[in-house]
């Protein structure tokens, strides 16, 4: 029974990382940077939520406040910050995510002060199944994110945009030789990763209701590390590399002579796994032509 | 005469202190198969990048049905009409045969079709959609991998990885097409049947084509006018017999 609350308690910490992993994935396979200021996207919709709450307060419309809220602050983060470096080395890029991370999170300090906020989503109780207690904000977060992944991927699979995604992530030149607009594809995908950093911030907080403006750092880095893990640029890979990251966290922090190093625990299985598997899970493989 | 499709004025490109390309001057018209030829590197692919906007050229100007579109970017250049395929092969290659065709069909205004309408299934999608893989057979249909649609491209042979390259950027509905080198590392079955693809492409799509080609019976085979580049500079113009004849081109080609 306590193995199956705990398996339950991996996969929706997991599923969580994996709606995060899902956006450092999907920017890096498109426009072929790390976006490391994806994890603070979280954060802003955590406040999003939070300032929601206080004022309405209502959890479903909080929610519907931070994916909006974050998906403009993506296309802007994107169109202010990173399209003027198309095609400079990939080291100013990443150097610029990383002031982009800092600017969010001094700005959220400024804002909301640095003493962390209370955000009580709802009182969500538990589902009592015999001797099982599985806490509803589980399913929830479970259910979320299985819905999400599953309309990601048919999204992906079945529309033209979902197509042209996958022809820019192949390919970038060659298909804006064949007319798709490429500028077009990496401002939609910057949208769909700062909308699903809000949901992540919305399980976040139904889980513990702390907020601080490095609510994003952690997960933000665990979630990379899973997107890494499973395979960075796949989007199955970062649903697996996810859910293992929260499986492995789970299980490990109901150890208690290994509870305390849960973390290194979770990066020592990158490095395991990128020892057998250079480039991840379910990465491409590159076979060098020459 | 017909109209001219393709117009360069002193096109010329430098990389630091290379003349890649210098005093470009073409006039391609309405219908034509013209050739580009020349030793390896006497800049011919380096013209298809700057007539597809993948470089800048550094002098000059061209046009597409006298519309200029120097400095334009690749889409949009895309979009007036311009469409080509690359001497190193550059498929989807995770993509199957038919949808690397659909990718160069998207963008064509018959099948346009809203986000909207594509997610949540609207009848507008399916009918687009069946009418764009309709053409995505047919166009498949001319270079001969009808049957082969639903393989990933990266499984096919060498030759039909190219064929399956032209009719993807077929499938842009270019007014100008430009292949770089369509029948490298062919062998001559292949190369005649190529030769008969490229005919049937001109005269049923009502493209001009320019293309990029070692192969000199290829050439004088197919084309009715060609350009002979040497270090970035014209050579010779004029019809296959006359400009492969021309002095200074079997100078070139002899290592003079
Ligand atoms: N991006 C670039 N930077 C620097 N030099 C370049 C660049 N592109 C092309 N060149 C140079 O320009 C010259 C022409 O190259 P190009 O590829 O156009 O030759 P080509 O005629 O297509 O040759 P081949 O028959 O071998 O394909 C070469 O000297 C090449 O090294
Ligand atoms: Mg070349």
């Amino acid at each position: 029974m306590e193995f199956i609350e705990t398996l339950l308690n991996g996969l929706s910490i997991g599923s969580t990382y994996a709606i995060i992993a899902l956006g450092y994935t999907m920017v890096y396979g498109i426009a072929k940077m790390l976006n490391f200021a994806h994890g603070d996207v979280i954060m802003v919709g955590g406040y999003m939520i939070f300032l929601s709450l206080t004022s309405v307060g209502n959890p479903i419309l909080g929610l519907l406040a931070a994916v909006l809220f974050c998906v403009l602050l993506g296309i802007s983060i994107e169109k202010v910050a990173y399209k003027p470096l198309r095609g400079a080395s990939p080291l100013a890029v990443l150097i610029t995510a990383i002031g982009v991370s800092y600017l969010l999170q001094s700005t959220a300090q400024i804002i909301f002060g640095s003493a962390p906020k209370m955000v009580v989503v709802a009182d969500f109780g538990n589902l009592t199944v015999g001797e099982l207690t599985i806490p509803y904000y589980m399913l929830i977060t479970l259910g979320c994110s299985v819905v999400i992944m599953l309309a990601l991927s048919l999204f992906v699979k079945y529309t033209r945009t979902g197509r042209a995604m996958i022809a820019v992530s192949e390919d970038k030149g060659a298909a804006q030789l064949m007319g798709i607009n490429v500028n077009a594809i990496i401002t939609i995908t910057f949208a769909i990763g700062s909308g699903l950093a809000a949901f992540a911030g919305f399980f976040m907080l139904m889980k513990s209701p702390s907020l601080s403006n490095t609510l994003g750092a952690m997960p933000g880095i665990k979630a990379f590390t899973a997107a890494v893990i499973g395979g960075i640029g796949s989007i199955p890979g970062a649903m697996v590399g996810g859910i293992l990251m929260g499986v492995v966290e789970a299980i490990s922090l109901t150890i208690p002579a290994i509870a305390p190093y849960t973390d290194a625990i979770e990066f020592l299985v990158l490095i395991v796994i990128l020892l057998f598997r250079p480039s991840g899970i379910l990465g491409k493989v590159r076979r060098e032509k020459v | 005469m017909s109209k001219i499709v393709l117009k360069t004025e002193n096109l010329g490109i430098s990389f630091g202190g290379l003349k890649a390309v210098q005093n470009l001057d073409l006039e391609i018209r309405e219908g034509q198969l013209y050739g580009l030829v020349g030793p390896n590197g006497a800049g011919k692919t380096t013209v298809f990048n700057m007539i597809t906007g993948v470089y800048k050229p550094t002098t000059g100007k061209f046009y597409l049905d006298s519309e200029n579109l120097t400095g334009k970017n690749q889409e949009v250049i895309n979009h007036k009409g311009i469409a080509r395929t690359f001497q190193n092969i550059r498929l989807f290659n995770n993509m199957t045969v038919i949808r690397n065709v659909l990718v160069g069909l998207h963008n064509q205004p018959e099948f346009k079709c809203s986000m909207v309408a594509s997610i949540f299934r609207l009848p507008k999608f399916f009918k687009t959609e069946k009418a764009m893989r309709e053409r995505a057979k047919e166009i498949l249909r001319i270079v001969g991998l009808e049957e082969e649609r639903n393989n990933l491209s990266c499984n096919l042979p060498y030759g039909k990885q190219r064929k399956l390259e032209i009719a993807r950027a077929l499938a842009t509905n270019p007014k100008l097409l430009c292949l770089d080198e369509p029948a490298a590392g062919m062998n001559p079955n292949e190369t005649a049947d190529l030769m008969n693809i490229v005919r049937r492409i001109r005269d049923e799509y009502n493209v001009t084509i320019l293309l990029i080609e070692h192969d000199m019976k290829f050439v004088s085979g197919l084309c009715d006018e060609i350009t002979v580049l040497n270090f970035g500079t014209v050579l010779a113009q004029g019809s296959p017999e006359v400009a492969l004849n021309d002095p200074e081109v079997i100078k070139a080609y002899i290592g003079g």
